[in-house]
Order: C-alpha cells, then structure tokens, then sequence
C-alpha cells in the first residue's frame, strides 16, 4: 500500500425517486488498499460501490481514476471489476469459459487465456473444475470462480459487493482468510462492502463507517473500535454501553453523580457528552471496592463469556466476564481511566447504548425517555 | 402408488385425445376405400412434394421474419418496470382475442386491387400495386397472425434474465453489442427454440391465410388437405396420408433446429 490515491468521490449526492441514498459523499482510496464500507441495509454502501464500477451516474460531484474525471466513463471501459452478490455466474458457460469472459471480450489469444485461466484457478484452489458447469458448483466454488473470473481481467481495483454473505459461517471465515491473501500476493486494491462489522476488523486497512447516506467515520479497525467518533459507530462495532455524562475538564468527566478521570481532552467547559464504555473493559468487584454499585438483571452464556446485564440507577449495561454472577446479586464495578471513551454529542446520542431490552423486566419508560432525548437532539 | 394416481389425468388425456386419433389417421392413410391394407395413398403423395416444399418454404419465411421482429420487441419489454411489461404484454396479446377469421379478413380488404393500402398509393400519387393473391400477401398473414407466439415465449425467457449477469458482462468489459452477442442471445435461446416451433408448425399447415389471401389456387399442403376432406374430390385416406406425411416432415424439421441449437450450446458451452 502506498499513498498514491488511485479512486477519490468528490461530492457525490446520488437520489432515487427524490429519496436521497447519498449525500455529499467524499473518499479516496489508495493504491493497494484493503477499504471497507460498512453499514447497516440502505446505508448506501452498495451504491457508492456501484459507482465506483460505473453503473450508476452520480446526480452531484465527481468520481476520480488516477486523478481523471470518469463520470461518464461507462462501466465496460473501467478498469475496475466486481465480485456481485450471489456471484451473477453466466450459466450458459462452464468454469473456464466464465473465467475466460472477459479475456474473449478483449479478443486476447487462445494461448494467453488458457494460461491465465489455470494461473487464475489455481490461485483460488479450482483446479480440475475447468469443465465443470457452473450450476453444478456449491455456493463456495461459485464465488470462488466470480474471484477469478474477476481478477482474470487484471483490475486495479476489486469491487467486492458482500461477497460472503451466502456462505456459511466456517466458510465465511475461510474465504475471509483467502481474500485477504489473494489482496496482499496481487497488491490491488479492494473495496469491500458488508454489514458484517467482524468481517470489516478482521480483513481491512481502513472502514468507511456508512449511515444514512453518509459517512460516520473513517480509520483503521483498531481506531473505530477503540475510538468511536459518535453514538452510531459505538453501537455498531461492537458492544457499547453510552451514557450521558459531563466534561468538567480535560481528562475529567462526570457520570451517574461521580467523577472520573479519563483519557480524552479538548472539550468545552462542562460541555455534554457520550461516554462509552465498552462491555469487556468493565472489572466487576465486590460492591464495597466498586466506582458503581449494581444489581444483575439477567445473564446469557455465550461460551467464551457471560453476557451479564446489571441495573445501575435504572440505566441497563451489558457487561461480559468469564465469573457468573447469577441473577439478583449486587456486584461493583471498577473503570480505569483507559476503559472510558468520550465523544461528542450527535443526532445519534440517545438512540443507542441502554440494554434494557436485554432484560426481562422491559424498561418501557427508560426508552420512551430515549426517544424523545433523541428527537429533541434531532431538531437541535 | 401416488405418482401413478397423479398420472392417470395425462393418461386419460392422451389416450382420448393423441392415440386414438393417431391411430385413426394412421388407419385412414394405409388403407383404401373399402378398409383393405394399401400403400397407393403414400404414393400419391408425390403429385404433392411441390407443394410441401412450398409450405415449408413459406412457413420458414414467415418464421425468420417473426423472429427477426419479435426479438427486439420481447427484449424491450422483459427490461421495463414490472407494471410495464405487463401492460406490454397485454396489448401483445390484444389482437389474438380477436376472431382470427375477422383479422384475415381484414387483410383482405387492406390488400385488395382497390383496397385501402392501394387507395392511399394512389392518393399519395404512387402506382397501385398488385398485392392480394400473392405469397407475400400470405406470409404477411403469417406473421400477422402468428406474431404474438413468438414475442411471448422469447419474452418468457428474457424476462427471467437476472439484470446482474448483463452487469457482470459490462464489468468484464463487454460493450452493448458483445453483452448482446454474448449473454443475452445464448440464455435467450430456449425461447426463440419455442417461439419458432410455435410460429412454425401453425403456419406450415394454415390454409385459412392461404386462402383470403393467396387466392384460389392450392398454394399450401393444408390447401390440399382441406380439399381432400370438404368438396367434391375428398379422399379420406389420401387426406389422412398427406397429413401424416406433413407431421413427418415438420418433426424432421424440428429435430434439425434442435440439433442446431444444441450444437451451439457444446460450443458456448453447457445450457441449463
């Protein structure tokens, strides 16, 4: 990966039926670069994939190959391909002929297409299935063939649209470890879109955070998780627990009536805020030792730990730990300076963050409560 | 014991309504007036090979030119909004509702030496020209008629072509035409197979259209068919030969296009 900027979006506002799907998008993306776009259905992450490949024409801003303006490039003439959802096999071929696709397009020689053909099926483990048709393959070999068939045709730049979303679990992860392979061995870019936020930390470079048509953060894995730019990420990547709370001063902040110290600073005076806390930094103590003081509501086994949902004053947190602490029993919790993330108000702050609908007992006033907090940031 | 049960219907059907009548034409055309066994009325049937040759010939111009203008139209339709084609459709179909005498007729009176089509050359200053009576005037019955057999079949089939697989095409860099050539056409395939069979077999045995439009004389073997069972001259088992001939010759015809259509699926590759 270097800095050279092989793709930019400048701008770039995209409506359907006066539904905006995009608003004033802007992203560039380096040469060689694993770049994710992340986001929940109708995040508009597939349309800013889509316009990348050149199906679908920006109604506002510019879209840059290497600097040039491809606006009105159509998409058979860019050097960009796709991996499509659910693979778009042509079924009239068999293996090697999808493979050859785009080689026989380009009238490329008989010899050079067997060549790269098996180069490509060797490279995602098909080799022997030349002949095979390809509604005869299991839904793995098929995305494996829309992987070769793709990076037959030497792309600058692999448009990956959830490229594993069919797959099973075991083999979701296996193709993970493959496509991140193949990425680093060829040096292109990939441009990855899934809802699937591990997926995204375990494969990528950087994540394009996407909601609502726009974009909520950009960084590397490590960066959106450990520092969430607002309420929205916090929630999507991972667990978090938010809550309200006070910026008294730098590296100061007051929640639930105490203060504690933290790591965060450049905040206004008693400027309002979100603060994460983050659901397996949380130490639990005996209740005398605790910062906090709660009462556990409800408790799930999850294998490697307990989701344990404890009430503090009312406000709900998840917090996971390998120790069961059983229904009912009053336990304290102890946060370190390192543990607590501060971030900014936004239009998301209110709407995420309270796990009273983990428990039984279902905090319908607590929620009510949230929501109008958040319409009221809304209109703020 | 289920699936036999679930057959019988087919069973039933096909007795009452293809062995028996099978059987009976092929008793009409082995056996002479009086019921004893005779090859004469397949012999006859050489008189007639002109004739078939001419039908066919017919049927296979009327065919390519429904093709040829089906095509288009059927894809057209199969990439609009769903609510679209559906409507599409409808007017597709539209004419067929009406009686198919009544249309021929029709055509009739547009063809006519002092019909409506001649009346406006005139008008426009052009010189009438002879149109009725001729095999023009008939393979344009043909395809008039036969029309919506093969835009809805071929439509059937584009209709079902996953708008991604032309996208995968773009991206592997395929303009308009090379995504034409080379997706659209060999998944659309089955469907020009089923639109030329049902455009085909009708036209090759008309003889309604041979006869509004192409005069009196016998131009197509259902002409002759026709004569053999109505009239004056009619000959039961000389009919009853020369549609078993006809049916013959139609399945050869068939078996043909499929090879060809097959043989370009082993070059392409494998057809679901």
């Amino acid at each position: 990966m270097n800095e050279k900027k092989i793709i930019e979006l400048k701008n770039i506002a995209v409506s359907f039926d006066g539904e905006p799907v995009l608003k004033n998008l802007n992203l560039s993306i380096s040469d060689g670069e694993f770049v994710t776009l992340l986001g929940p259905s109708g995040c508009g992450k597939t349309t800013t994939l889509r316009i990348i490949a050149g199906f679908i024409t920006p109604d506002d801003g510019d879209v840059f190959f290497e600097g040039k303006r491809v606006n009105d490039l159509p998409a058979y003439k860019r050097t960009v391909n796709t991996i499509f959802q659910r693979y778009a096999l042509f079924p009239h071929l068999n293996v090697y002929e999808n493979v050859a696709f785009g080689m026989r397009v380009q009238k490329k020689s008989n010899a050079e297409i067997k060549e790269t053909v098996t180069r490509m099926l060797e490279l995602v483990n098909l080799k022997g299935f030349e002949k095979r048709s390809v509604s005869k393959l299991s839904g793995g070999q098929q995305q494996r063939v829309a992987i070769a068939r793709a990076l037959a045709n030497k792309p600058r730049v692999l448009l990956l649209d959830e490229p594993l979303a069919a797959l099973d679990l075991k083999l979701r992860k296996d193709m993970q470890a493959e496509l991140k392979n193949i990425q680093k061995s060829l040096g292109i870019s990939f441009i990855y879109v899934t809802h699937d936020q591990e997926e995204a930390l375990s494969m990528s470079d950087t994540v394009v955070v996407m909601d609502d048509g726009e974009i909520q953060q950009i960084g590397t894995p490590q960066d959106i998780y450990n520092e969430p730019e607002n309420a929205f990420v916090a929630d999507f990547i991972g667990e978090s627990n938010i809550l309200d709370g006070v910026m008294l001063e730098d590296y100061l902040v007051e929640f639930f009536g105490r203060k504690f110290k933290c790591l965060d600073a450049g905040f206004d005076k008693n400027e309002p805020v979100d603060v994460v806390i983050r659901p397996e930094d949380i130490d639990i103590v005996e209740p005398a030792k605790g910062h906090l003081t709660g009462t556990v509501t409800a408790v799930t086994f999850k294998g490697v730990h307990y989701d344990t949902i404890v009430d503090f004053k009312g406000f709900k947190w998840l917090i996971q730990t390998t120790d069961y602490y059983g229904e009912g029993s009053v336990i304290g919790i102890v946060l370190n300076p390192e543990d607590i993330h501060i971030m900014k108000k936004s239009a998301y702050s209110g709407m995420f963050g309270d796990y009273s609908s983990y428990s039984e007992e279902f905090d319908e006033l607590g929620d009510a409560e949230a929501a109008a907090e958040a319409e009221e940031e809304a209109e703020g | 014991m289920k699936s036999r049960a679930a057959a019988t219907p087919f069973g039933l059907w096909m007795g009452i309504f293809t062995v028996v009548p099978m059987a009976i034409v092929l008793w009409f055309a082995f056996t002479d007036a009086n019921g004893t066994f005779t090859l004469a009325n397949i012999a006859r049937i050489w008189q007639y090979a002109g004739t078939y040759v001419d039908s066919i010939w017919m049927g296979a111009v009327a065919t390519l030119i429904c093709l040829v203008l089906a095509y288009p139209v059927a894809l057209s339709i199969s990439r609009k909004a769903e609510h679209m084609q559906r409507t599409m459709v409808m007017i597709v179909m539209l004419p067929m509702w009406m009686n198919f005498l009544l249309r021929t007729y029709a055509w009739m009176t547009l063809l006519e030496d002092q019909g409506l089509l001649n009346q406006f050359l005139r008008w426009i200053g052009l010189p009438a020209m002879h149109l009725i009576n001729t095999d023009a005037a008939v393979v344009l019955g043909m395809v008039y008629n036969f029309l919506p057999f093969m835009i809805l079949p071929l439509y059937s089939v584009m209709a079902k072509l996953d708008n991604r697989i032309i996208e995968a095409a773009q991206d592997l860099g395929s303009n308009g035409f090379q995504v034409f050539r080379r997706v659209i056409l060999p998944l659309s395939a089955p469907g020009i197979v089923s639109g030329v069979t049902m455009v085909f077999v009708p036209a090759v045995s008309t003889f309604v259209i041979s006869k509004l439009l192409g005069g009196s004389k016998y131009m197509m073997i259902g002409d002759v068919i026709e004569s053999m069972f109505v009239g004056d001259g009619c000959d039961y088992n000389v009919g009853a030969a020369l549609s078993l001939v006809l049916m013959v010759l139609m399945l050869v015809c068939m078996s043909l296009m499929r090879k060809v259509d097959n043989g370009e699926d082993e070059l392409g590759g494998m057809m679901a």
